[in-house]
């Protein structure tokens, strides 16, 4: 028997002050479901470097969490410029972001890297001037 | 170290979160790039950063981080302030520079990084 949990979120692309909202929320609920501490810590990390990225490259887009019995998946949709190059994109330190970005504290090239690295797997769909979907998953009792 | 013993090192003003300055931390870290505080912290519980912004609050959140100081007094404004209530962390401001902060924070006895008898 499966009792998945699905969180949905819309991510705003206008507003960098609310960048990371919806990760806060999902790292409560994952807090009040009782999932180990170093679980949390991933999910929320990818999600919300996932977050940022969103609304520093592509305007904002749809932030989803599935729970289920093997895995946390995350699914990061955005209608934004897309990734020209994705093998250059997952370079540590390689970032297209803006300077007005990097004086916020972001866009030092760690995003993607990072996300890969917190997480089991990561796929990431891109069209140029189509958008970006990433889909993200971290198996639970491993 | 107790963060009350990182108030007093650094002749810190605490913005919130008094009632946890009893609170043992094991190490800190200090940066003004969020992604790479996201990207290399692992267990440092307090944050020392010139940046203010929502994103730091929230990124000391993500990192189970326990305390910010900001350097060079900078002022967080009450909607941050509001954040680091809700996830429970200290947040303080100090007079002092980045390196300088750290060097007494060090010198303090407060490491790099968690357990300093394990490093990798």
């Amino acid at each position: 028997m499966s009792n998945n949990l699905n969180f949905h979120f819309n991510v705003d692309g206008e507003n960098f002050s609310s960048a990371g909202e919806a990760s806060v929320v999902v790292k409560k609920k994952l807090r009040q479901l009782g999932f180990p501490p170093d679980i949390i810590r991933r999910v929320s990390i990818a999600m919300y470097e996932g977050e940022i990225n969103m609304v520093i490259h592509a305007n904002g887009g749809d932030a989803d969490v599935t729970v289920d019995d093997d895995y946390i998946t995350i699914v990061l949709k955005d209608t934004g410029p897309g990734i020209p190059d994705v093998s250059l994109a997952m370079q540590e330190g390689y970032s297209t972001a803006r300077e007005s970005i990097r004086a916020l504290g972001f866009g030092a090239g760690m995003g993607l890297p990072n996300m890969k690295k917190y997480t089991d797997s990561m796929e990431i769909d891109t069209t140029v001037g189509v958008g970006t979907t990433i889909t993200m998953k971290i198996a639970l009792n491993k | 170290m107790k963060i009350c013993e990182i108030k007093d090192l650094l002749g810190a003003e605490v913005l919130c979160g008094e009632e946890l300055l009893e609170h043992d931390v094991a190490s800190a870290c200090c940066s003004d790039m969020m992604s790479d505080v996201l990207a290399y912290v692992k267990d440092q519980g307090v944050l020392v950063t010139g940046l203010v912004n929502p994103q730091v609050i929230r990124t000391a959140n993500m990192m189970d981080m326990v305390c910010i100081v900001f350097v060079r007094n900078k002022e967080p404004s009450e909607a941050m302030l509001d954040l680091a209530r809700d996830f429970g962390l200290v947040v303080m401001r100090s007079s002092l520079r980045a390196f300088e902060a750290c060097g007494r924070l060090y010198e303090g006895g407060l490491g790099g990084k968690a357990g300093d008898a394990h490093v990798e």
